[in-house]
C-alpha cells in the first residue's frame, strides 16, 4: 500500500516538473518535438535511478557513519557528475544504439536538479533503498509524462496565431501554466 | 570594458531570467511572495559573485580537462555554506526555500557565469559581472514573487492591503499561477524591448 502512496504521489499528485518545478530547463529546452523528449526521458530515468541508488549508499555508509552530513551537497552533486560521465563511457563501448538514442542528451542531464533533487528528497523523507528506488523510478515515469505531453501541444502551438509579444517563450510556458492546472485536479487523491 | 557597462548588462540587457532564460527553476519554485524571491535571489547572488571570484583567482592553475568538475566543487562549497548560515540564523526562510538551496549548485546561471565568463577574465570584471547577473536575478526574482503575493494574496512583503476575508486570486500562489504570471511577465518584457528597437 506505501507503495502505491509513493507512486501515485509522485507520478500525478507531487508531479516534479508541474508541482514541484525541478528539470524546468528541459522541460522548456527539449520540448520541441515528440521524438526528443522521448530521448530525454529515457536518459533521465536511466540517470536518477541509478544516481538515487549511489547517493542512497553514500549517505547510509559514509556520510552518516562518519557524521559528515553537511558534505551532502558537494558529494552528491560529485557522484551525480561522474556518474553521468560513467554512463556516457560505459553505453558508447556496451550499446552504441542506445548511446545514438541518449547520446547528446547525458551531458545535460548534470546540470538537471531534477536528479539532485530527487536524491536528496529520497535521504530528507528517510525512505530505505528500495522506498527510494521506487521514488525515484516514479518520479521519472512523472517527469516523462509531463515532458511528452507538453512536447505534444507545444508542437500544435507553431501553427497558432498569436500576439507578437507572446510568440515563443512566453507561450509555451503559459501552455504548461494550463497543464500543471490539469495536473492540480489529482490533488487530494493521496 | 567599462564596468558599469559590465554591471549593466547582467542587471537589464542580458538578464539571466528575461532574456536568457536560465535559473528557471528557482524562479518558479520559490516565488510564491516577494520575500521568497528575494531570498533566493540574494543566496544565488552571493553563491555567484564569490565562485566568480574564486574561478578568475585560480583559473590559471586548474587544467582545462578537470574545468568543470573543479567548478562544481568551488560553486557546492559556497552553497553548503549559505546552507549552513541560512539554516542557523534565517530558520524560518530556510524552511520556506527547503529544497531549493542546496539546488542553487545546478543553477544553470551560476556555471554558466564561472565556465563563459569568469574563467577568461581578471578578478574586478569577475566581481562585477557576478553582481550585475545575481542582482539581475534576485530583481527578477523579486518581481515575480511581488506580483504573485499581489494577486494571490493580496498583500506585498508580508504587508496586507486588502481586508481579511477579502477573496483574492488563489490560483497565483499555487504552482500553475508561477507559469502564468512569468508567461505574461515575458511577454511583456518582448513588448517594451520590441517598442525601444
Amino acid at each position: 500500500m506505501d507503495y502505491i502512496l509513493i507512486i501515485i504521489g509522485a507520478i500525478f499528485v507531487n508531479n516534479i516538473v508541474l508541482s514541484q518545478f525541478l528539470g524546468i530547463c528541459p522541460f522548456l529546452g527539449v520540448s520541441n518535438k515528440v521524438s526528443t523528449s522521448v530521448g530525454m526521458t529515457g536518459a533521465v530515468t536511466f540517470v536518477m535511478v541509478l544516481a538515487t541508488i549511489v547517493t542512497y549508499l553514500i549517505q547510509t555508509f559514509v556520510l552518516n557513519v562518519f557524521e559528515l552530513q553537511y558534505l551532502q551537497t558537494i558529494t552528491f552533486i560529485l557522484v551525480i557528475a561522474s556518474l553521468v560521465q560513467l554512463v556516457e563511457i560505459v553505453l558508447k563501448k556496451v550499446s552504441p544504439p542506445l548511446y545514438q538514442a541518449l547520446g547528446i542528451f547525458l551531458p545535460l542531464i548534470t546540470t538537471n536538479c531534477a536528479v539532485l533533487g530527487v536524491a536528496i528528497l529520497t535521504i530528507k523523507n528517510d525512505f530505505n533503498l528500495i522506498e527510494g528506488v521506487v521514488f525515484a523510478i516514479s518520479h521519472a515515469v512523472g517527469f516523462g509524462l509531463a515532458l511528452i505531453t507538453f512536447a505534444g501541444l507545444r508542437e500544435h502551438l507553431d501553427l497558432i496565431d498569436l500576439p507578437e509579444g507572446m510568440k515563443g517563450t512566453p507561450a509555451s510556458i503559459l501552455v504548461a501554466g494550463l497543464l500543471s492546472l490539469a495536473f492540480m485536479g489529482f490533488a487530494g487523491i493521496v | 570594458m567599462n564596468q558599469l557597462e559590465n554591471f549593466n548588462k547582467g542587471f537589464f540587457k542580458e538578464n539571466p531570467v528575461f532574456v536568457l532564460l536560465l535559473g528557471m527553476c528557482p524562479m518558479l519554485g520559490v516565488t510564491s511572495s516577494a520575500i521568497n524571491g528575494l531570498g533566493m535571489g540574494l543566496a544565488t547572488t552571493f553563491v555567484l559573485i564569490m565562485s566568480n571570484i574564486v574561478v578568475s583567482l585560480i583559473k590559471n592553475f586548474i587544467p582545462d580537462k578537470v574545468r568543470i568538475p573543479s567548478f562544481i566543487v568551488i560553486i557546492a562549497s559556497f552553497v553548503t555554506i549559505v546552507d549552513l548560515v541560512m539554516a542557523g540564523y534565517l530558520p524560518a526562510l530556510h524552511e520556506q526555500l527547503g529544497l531549493f538551496i542546496p539546488l542553487i549548485v545546478v543553477n544553470c546561471l551560476v556555471l554558466g557565469r564561472a565556465e563563459a565568463f569568469a574563467s577568461k577574465k581578471d578578478f574586478l570584471s569577475s566581481f562585477v559581472d557576478g553582481a550585475g547577473m545575481g542582482l539581475g536575478f534576485s530583481m527578477a526574482l523579486t518581481i515575480l514573487g511581488g506580483m504573485r503575493e499581489i494577486l494571490g494574496s493580496g498583500a506585498i512583503f508580508d504587508y496586507k492591503f486588502v481586508s481579511e476575508d477579502a477573496s483574492t486570486f488563489l490560483l497565483f500562489v499555487m504552482p500553475p499561477g508561477a507559469f502564468i504570471a512569468l508567461a505574461y511577465l515575458i511577454a511583456f518584457i518582448n513588448r517594451l524591448n520590441k517598442t525601444e528597437k
